[in-house]
This record gives C-alpha cells, structure tokens and sequence, in this order.
C-alpha cells in the first residue's frame, strides 16, 4: 500500500436502531499510513460507524471500502487484517494476560507465538504480572492490554475506540508516540477521542454528531473552516463578566480557562460590536486568541443540535 | 473471493480458551461433577426404599373364612394396610385414580367354593404402580403369601390343598405403569437425564456469557468462523459429559449392582454421539437466547418433554401417539434404549446403530440451526 491510496473510502454508510437513525449518511476517505481522529459528542455515533467499517455492524445504506475490500460482502478478509481495539473492555477477564494474548495469537494463526506475545508482554511492561487475570487490572492496565492484543497480528489498519480513556498522561503519550511510529511504518489508524490533544496530534478528523459528518479535514483546516472568533479576556471578576457576556447578542461561547476566559461567537462582526462596551472598561484586558478545536467543535454541537434535534 | 475454511489454529484457540475457563469456574465444574452424585444418591435412596403398611382397599364379593383369613394374612405381611373395604368396582377404581390406596385386593364371587373344589381360583391385586419402587416389594411378598396364607384354615380334608403350587392364584395388574420399571432401569435412564440436563445448560450459557460480558464483540471482530467457535465450545465439555458417564456407571455398579452385560467401550463410543446432541442443542440455544436467563428457559422447556416423553418416566408404549411421535424426536429417548440394551441385554453394535441413527441425525439438523442462527454481527 503506498501513501496516498485510501484505506477507508466508505459512502453514505447508513445505520438505524429501532428506527433510530444513529448513523446518517456517513462518508469517509482515509489515506494510508494517515492518523485520522474521529470525534463527537457521547451518542454521535462514532462506535457504530467503527464497526460498520470492521463488518461488526451490516450498514442499511452506503457502501465501500475498507483495505480493498468490501464492507459489506468481504468483512472476513477485512477482520483478518484490521486490529479493532473496542470502546469497552472485551477481552476475557477470567483469562490471564497471557492467556488473552495467546488466544489472540491462535485466532489469527500466528507464527512463532511465544516470542511474539513475550516481546509484546515486554513492550507494554507487564511480563511480570502476565499470569495476573485481566479482570484483576486497573482499568487503565486494561485499555492497554487491549490495545496490545489488537496490535498484536500486525495489522495493516488500526480501528481504535477511544483508546486512552481513563489513561494517566505518560501513558497516554507514550500511547501516541508509538501510534505515530506505526503510521511512519505504513500502517493506518483511525482513533476515536474525546481529547482535544490528541485530535491535535492527527494528521486528520472528523467530527460527527447526530450520526452526521459535519466537518473534516486537518487541524488548521478544521479551525479555519469554521469562522470562530474567539476572544480572550483577563484581569477583574472574571465570573461575573461570564455572566453579562452569555446574554449577549453574538456571543456564542464564553469558557473560561483559569485566569482567562475565551469568550467565541461565528460572526465576527455582531461579537465585536457586543463586546465593544466592555472592552472599554478598564479592569479587563482584551485580546483575540486563535480558537482551539474544542471551541470550534462545540460550536458545532450546539448548532447540530438546533438543525437536527 | 476466497472462501474462508475451517481453521484448525482458531478451533484450537476456542478450545484452550474454553478449557481453561471452565477450569477458573470452580462452582460450576463443581456443580458438573455433583450432580450426577446428588441425583444418584437420591434416586438411589428412593430405589432401595421398602415401604410398608401401605393403604389398601379390599373389594370382596366372597364373605367365606378364607377370604377374611387372606385379607388378616397381608395385614400381617406389614406390607398391606386395609383402610377400606369397597362395595363395588367403581368405587375401588375412584380410590387408586385418586391415589388415596395403593391396591386394590379382588376377591371373585364363589371364591371359598373353587378353593375348596381345588379349581385355584385368582385374587386379582390392581396396584398404582406409577412409582415401581414403592410397590414391587409389596407384590413380592403377596406372592409368597399366597402359598402360607390360608394353610391355618386348610385342614382335615382339605389339607391337601396346603403349599406348592398355591391354593389359590394372585394375578396383578399394575395399572398407570405396566413395564415395571426397576432400578436397572432407572441408572441407565437417569445417565440419560443427567446428561441431557447438565449439557444442555453449560453450552446454552456459552454465547449468552460471552454476549453479556462483552467478549462478544472481540470474539466476532476476530476471523473465527461460526463452526469454529461451536466446535470449540463442544468440544472441552464432552470431557465433562465423560467424567459424569463414569460417575454414574460406578455408582449404577457399586451402589445398585446394575449387571453390565454388554461392552462398557461400546457405551462410551455410542454417549459420545449423545453428549455432542446435547451440547449442540445449549449452542444452539443460546445463539437464539438474548441472555443467559433465557438460556436457561429454554433448557427446562427441552428438557421436561425429554424427561416425560422418553420413557424415563412413563412406559413409552404407554404414551398416546402424538405423546409417542414427539418422544421419537428427542435423544434421550434412543439413548435409553441403546444404553438400557447395552447394559442390561448385552446389546453389540449392530443392535444399537439403529438407535444411535436418530441420534446422530438429531445432530446434524440441530448444529444446522445453529449455523444458521448464528449472528456473525452485533445487529
Ligand atoms: N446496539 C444498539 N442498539 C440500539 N441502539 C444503539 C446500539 N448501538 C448504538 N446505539 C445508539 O446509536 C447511537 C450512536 O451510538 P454510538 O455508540 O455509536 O455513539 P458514540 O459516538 O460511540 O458515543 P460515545 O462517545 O459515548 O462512545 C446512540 O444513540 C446509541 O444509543
Ligand atoms: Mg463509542
């Protein structure tokens, strides 16, 4: 697979539970060797298009590709190369370490698999504890025991559902430093998150809510694309300023962030006038930030929310 | 587009899973091996009963000494409780329906009249023989009261009426259960219904656990095809179905002296079809099952028809028809007979293969289902 060529090229992928539609339309292009975030809001939908794209879940609608192969109709050739790491913990807790990883190893018929599943024991620092159960793990231990067993056939796409919920930050970097060595060797990723600094460390996102694609591309082109404005304020009773502020016309978001308070609206002339009386008074002092992504995502929610709830 | 084949490496992987969980779930691997004990020893305790004094109803239409010395000797026997003497048939038919008598003693007309004419006349004993255990003593020892019973009134000219043959003829007619079934019966049998009940309720929890505990997901996103995994969930729990065989067939030997006439290594050869029923009758269950307690449902609605109509428990002749026509359907119902004429009638191969042939095709049309239930997605 060279670079460039999409590993995922999904269109309309359409689900619906009980007549409620959880994913809407979804399309998808991914480029080999891309790490490519997907993020939304609890419900929007993420999971279930993760395993749309792994053969887990049948789509109603769409169609596509996943490896070459197709969705629908090929999903045992696309499980035996994809490493889908669940959002929940799915491995089995009355099975120890080992165990798990052996059986994971004999399910996709690995050669020399003690050293394989010794030398990932040694990678994620648990050859110690190997014979410990998994259900006996913190629940972080657990996230990374998944994500070992779902790496360990050497698959040639990583589907990972929110894979460093609830693990403390050296983890978590040490997590996406290793993410990015894999993409360098080629391998695809595709990482749901709900960290904006980890959307920040893709090469691509997306962002869905309400089962709809509603923006993507990269960081920079995400950030532009969306027409935030966002305002920095310091210095007075920050609190109460929030308070005046939320009321006024144009101002869409008003966060603050310890000492500061990024006060956001989408246009940028009606926010300018709102806040020009207060910009007057002397206690704060004003300045325009660039918007972060979680300014611009939820701006998004909010307005996805009022077009299709 | 290749076709993706059974995989000996993800059955393999299947098995040693499954083995060692079953290894960690102490409480069940222990509840498998007890209860084949706790079953045996309570129908055993049941078998080896010899209950007495029990309530009997006296229908005479005889008022001669010796009728009322026959009805005093089966009081003495401790055996027969006369709790009533009944006027007519209809009435003596009402108690046993009722079960408020275990017998029914018949004494015909003209009774001392034909004794003493030597023409042997028959006292007919109707016994509710739905539980053999609680009246085959009984009517063993009424047999051997016949000849004694009347020798204190058989004297002078008639002394020579006294002993063998008996002056008289007891026939019994064991109503509600005909064939009598006897404890050798009952050890084979239940080896029947302890397999079919365990078996049945450790794979039907199989899919169901995995389901509910979330391993579903992760087993579905991996290769495994759905053979495999059935497979490999059978395969470690016919292990248990034999260890459960050879409880049961020590105890059947030391506890009840069940003769073996036949070959023991036939009978394992042929339980292993029948444990594979089983097993694949819980897959199959519990890939339709939404969750375990379900599971377990529908274990007890295929069990109970197996327990009743199979012969365990009521004669199959016995049975009406459509009764019979289910019971044909079922395993147990071919096993009791394949194991009942290895065991007990020295039964060789080609006796049990026609017996062992449902089995197998039971089988077959049950892992079909299953295959086709299968739920290769989350959907
Ligand atoms: N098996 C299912 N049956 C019924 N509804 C479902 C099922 N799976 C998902 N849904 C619904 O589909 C919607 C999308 O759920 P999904 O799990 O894909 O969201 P998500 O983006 O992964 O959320 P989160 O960030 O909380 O993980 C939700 O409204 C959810 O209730
Ligand atoms: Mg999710």
């Amino acid at each position: 697979m060279t670079d460039g060529d999409l590993v995922i090229d999904v269109k309309g992928l359409t689900k619906s539970f009980g007549g409620k539609v959880a994913v809407d339309g979804l399309d998808m292009q991914v480029k080999g060797g891309e790490i490519y975030g997907f993020l939304g809001p609890n419900g929007s939908g993420k999971t279930t298009s993760i395993r749309m794209l792994c053969g887990l879940l049948t789509p109603d609608e769409g169609s596509g590709t996943c490896l070459g192969f197709d969705v629908v109709r090929q999903t045992a050739e696309i499980k035996r190369q994809v490493g889908y790491m669940t959002q929940g913990f799915s491995l089995y807790a009355d099975l120890s370490i080992r165990e798990n990883l052996d059986f994971i190893a004999r399910m996709y018929g690995m050669d020399r698999r003690p050293e394989r599943v010794d030398e990932s024991l040694e990678r994620l620092g648990l050859s110690k504890r190997q014979k410990q159960l998994a259900g006996e793990l913190s629940g972080g231990w657990k996230q990374r025991l998944a994500l070992a067993a779902c790496m360990l056939h050497r698959p040639r796409l990583l589907l990972l559902d929110e894979p460093t919920a609830g693990v403390d930050p050296k983890a978590r970097r040490d997590f996406w430093d290793e993410i990015h060595r894999l993409a360098a060797e080629g391998i695809t990723v595709l990482v749901s998150t709900h960290y904006m600094d980890e959307a920040e460390r893709c090469h691509s996102l997306a962002y869905i809510a309400y089962g709809k694609l509603l923006t993507r591309g990269t960081v920079k082109e995400v950030v532009e694309g969306s027409g935030i404005v966002t305002w920095a304020v310091e210095g007075g009773d920050l609190y109460a300023l929030a308070a005046r502020l939320r009321s006024l016309p144009g101002v869409e978001q008003v966060v603050p962030f310890g000492n500061v308070l990024h006060v956001s609206g989408s246009d940028a002339a009606r926010l300018e006038a709102a806040l020009a009386p207060f910009r007057a008074e002397p206690a704060y002092r004003w300045t325009t930030a660039n918007p972060g992504l979680e300014d611009v995502f939820i701006q998004m929610m909010d307005r996805a929310k009022d077009s299709y709830s | 587009m290749s076709f993706p084949r059974f995989a000996w490496h993800r059955f393999w992987a299947m098995v040693v899973k499954e083995f060692i969980q079953m290894r960690r779930d102490r409480m069940t691997f222990a509840m498998m091996v007890a209860i084949p004990i706790i079953q045996l020893v309570l129908f055993g305790y049941a078998i080896n009963s010899d209950p007495k004094h029990l309530p009997t109803a006296v229908l005479s239409a005889d008022n001669s000494v010796f009728a009322r010395s026959f009805v005093r000797a089966l009081e003495n026997s401790e055996y027969f409780h006369v709790v009533k003497q009944v006027a007519n048939e209809h009435e003596a038919e009402e108690l046993l329906a009722e079960g408020d008598v275990q017998f029914v003693v018949n004494i015909p007309q003209n009774f001392a009249r034909d004794l003493m004419r030597g023409d042997n006349p028959a006292v007919l004993l109707q016994a509710d023989a739905t539980d053999p255990s609680a009246t085959g003593n009984a009517i063993a020892a009424l047999n051997a009261l016949a000849v004694t019973a009347l020798n204190r009134d058989l004297q002078g000219a008639l002394a020579a009426l006294q002993g063998k043959p008996a002056p008289f003829e007891v026939r019994i007619h064991r109503a509600y259960n005909p064939e009598g079934l006897t404890q050798y019966n009952i050890v084979p049998g239940l080896m029947g219904v302890i397999l079919t009940m365990t078996m049945i309720m450790m794979t039907g929890l199989a899919m169901t656990r995995e389901r509910e505990r979330g391993t579903m997901e992760n087993l579905l996103a991996t290769p495994v095809r759905p053979f495999e995994v059935m497979a490999g969930k059978i395969v470690p729990y016919i292990l248990v179905g034999y260890i459960q065989v050879t409880l049961i067939l020590i105890a059947a030997w030391a506890l009840f002296g069940v003769p073996m006439v036949g070959s023991v290594v036939l009978l394992y050869w042929v339980v292993l079809v029948f444990i594979a029923a089983n097993l694949a009758v819980g897959i199959t269950f519990s890939t339709v099952a939404r969750n375990q307690m379900q599971a377990m449902q529908m274990t007890f609605f295929f069990f109970l028809p197996s327990m009743l109509l199979s012969g365990f428990m009521f004669p199959f002749r016995g049975m009406p028809e459509w009764a019979q026509a289910i019971g044909s359907a079922l395993p147990l119902t071919h096993f009791l007979r394949m194991v009942r004429g290895i065991l007990l009638k020295g039964n060789g191969v080609m006796e049990t293969l026609p017996h062992l042939l449902p089995i197998g095709l039971f089988l077959l049309a049950v892992v079909a289902v299953g295959l086709k239930r299968y739920r290769k997605t989350l959907d």
